[in-house]
């Protein structure tokens, strides 16, 4: 069994963020967006509805895309969180990164940190050759200004690139 | 969000226990129906007993024939598991046509079988609601009723059960296992959700603190010709208006077993055995698929808004066994 916790007290949370161990006090409601953004400063990371139903705040739990929104941080404990901030190295974008940016693959920019991880994991995941599957597996990432033709374009780039 | 204390079971035993001691507490796995309510204030435990850690993740083939699901395998996990594709068809694509990607990597067998209604009025602690606030009244009853249930409502609640996955499973005849405060049982799917009534607050024949260990699909060889037709507002990422999960064994032309069952329109996932029977014994074609199709609605009730769904849960119906005779295998 692990550590109890009293009623909205502060508990010692431990996340692994982007190959870095960071120990945290938290109130247990606290999700995973929030404490990546309040406590750790990783803006990237956006807040869209905080209902599970835009995708901004798509992250990698393990090397799998989740919803830091309705993950509690405390649920978070022991996986490997792979956020955007993690994904390129100094002047090294991500190869999706540098596809979106070829691409024109945005336009306000809210909800692409959250369109490239999910991206990024698509790579992994069985998804279709075509665009319409590609659209598919990208359905749970709302984009506002309508990039999508775009950011289709950008992961198909890739997929071509990485998958021949 | 009000404030919970938060434990992680490392034994269904442990969570058992934990859940015995607090009447409030609530086993959290993937938690995106119940974290999504928690900050909408519509659930408020006091107690998060985290059960992702259980060994519930096997996916295994019974001696029997049957394949058993743990709890906790992930519904993208269980979309793209070969057996399930090449067995039960249906399932995959159910599973595959609900949520999203992100969601389907967090949402657990067992907690997809328990998610909440999506009616807006529940989802909404300003609205009266008969599920939320017993006897507080259904908001939906006169209200924007566009998205709601024809199939097995009643006057205290009209709302549609969510789950694409649990459509098939019933049409499947699942056996649900859990581990209770009274020792372990099984469920027949078809048993597991509760019409509303008079009591819509109650949804499950969970005993409070009982635990879904494992989702038990029987073997049925005839599902592999199986198929789970969706229709939504939008072409992906969005709940069912209606949706038929459909398995037919033919021999010669003629219907010699059946299985159906329809989304978006139930209060429950809901079986229709009414079409099954108007199915067995008929030839394939579009006569006996509209025969069906009736059959399956004959009881249903429309609202204000809703009324379309009575002829379009039809539609799907006939559509999902036209395509399924016109792609054998």
């Amino acid at each position: 069994m692990g550590t109890a916790t009293e009623h909205g007290v502060a508990v010692d949370v431990e996340l692994r963020i982007n190959g870095a161990l960071a120990r945290l006090a938290l109130d247990p409601r606290t999700t995973l967006l929030d404490a990546l953004r309040e406590h750790l400063r990783l803006t990237g990371t956006k807040k869209g509805c905080d209902h599970g139903q835009c995708g901004a705040c798509t992250v990698h739990a393990d090397g799998r895309r989740v919803l830091a929104c309705l993950t509690l941080a405390v649920a978070a404990q022991g996986k490997a969180i792979t956020t955007i901030e993690g994904l390129g190295r100094d002047g090294e974008l991500h190869p999706m990164q540098q596809a979106f940016l070829d691409h024109d693959g945005f336009q306000c920019g809210y909800c692409t940190p959250g369109q490239i991880m999910s991206a990024v994991a698509l790579l992994g995941e069985p998804c279709g050759p075509n665009d319409d599957h590609v659209r598919e597996c990208m359905s749970g990432n709302l984009c506002r200004c309508g990039a999508y033709a775009n950011i289709v374009a950008a992961i198909q780039d890739v997929r071509r690139r990485v998958q021949p | 969000m009000h404030p919970f204390s938060f434990t992680t079971a490392e034994t269904a035993a442990v969570a058992l226990r934990l859940a015995a001691e607090d009447p409030r507490a609530r086993y959290l796995a993937g938690g995106t129906t119940l974290v999504d309510l928690m900050k909408l204030e519509v659930e408020r435990p006091t107690q998060l007993i985290d059960i992702t850690a259980l060994p519930l993740t096997e996916v295994t083939t019974l001696p029997n024939g049957a394949l058993r699901v743990g709890a906790m395998v992930r519904n993208s996990d269980l979309a793209h598991n070969e057996d399930v594709r090449r067995r039960y068809p249906m399932l995959s694509q159910a599973l595959l046509a609900g949520a999203s990607g992100q969601l389907r990597n967090m949402a657990t067998t067992g907690g997809n079988l328990l998610q909440r209604t999506r009616c807006p009025y529940f989802r909404d602690t300003a609205m009266p609601c008969n599920k939320r606030e017993p006897g507080t009244g259904c908001s939906a009853l006169h209200g924007e009723n566009r998205g709601h249930a024809v199939l097995g409502t009643s006057e205290a609640c009209i709302a549609t059960h969510p789950s694409d996955m649990a459509v098939a499973l019933v049409a499947l005849d699942a056996a649900v296992r859990t581990a209770g405060p009274q020792g372990e049982r099984v469920i027949p799917i078809a048993e597991l959700h509760r019409l509303p009534g008079g009591h819509p607050e109650i949804e499950t024949t969970l005993a409070p603190g009982e635990l879904i260990t494992a989702v038990e699909i029987p073997a049925l060889p005839f599902a592999a010709r199986s198929l789970y037709v969706k229709v939504r507002d939008r072409a992906s990422y969005a709940f069912a208006l209606a949706s038929a999960a459909v398995a037919v064994d033919l021999d010669k032309g003629v219907v010699r077993d059946a299985r159906v069952a329809l989304g978006g329109v139930g209060t429950v996932p809901w079986r229709s055995r009414a079409a099954e029977d108007a199915l067995h014994g008929k030839p394939a074609g579009a006569a006996t698929y509209r025969a069906a199709a009736e059959a399956a609605l004959a009881g249903a009730v429309p609202r204000e808004h809703n009324a379309f769904k009575i002829e379009l849960a039809r539609r799907t119906l006939v559509r999902a066994l036209t395509r399924l005779e016109a792609n054998p295998a």
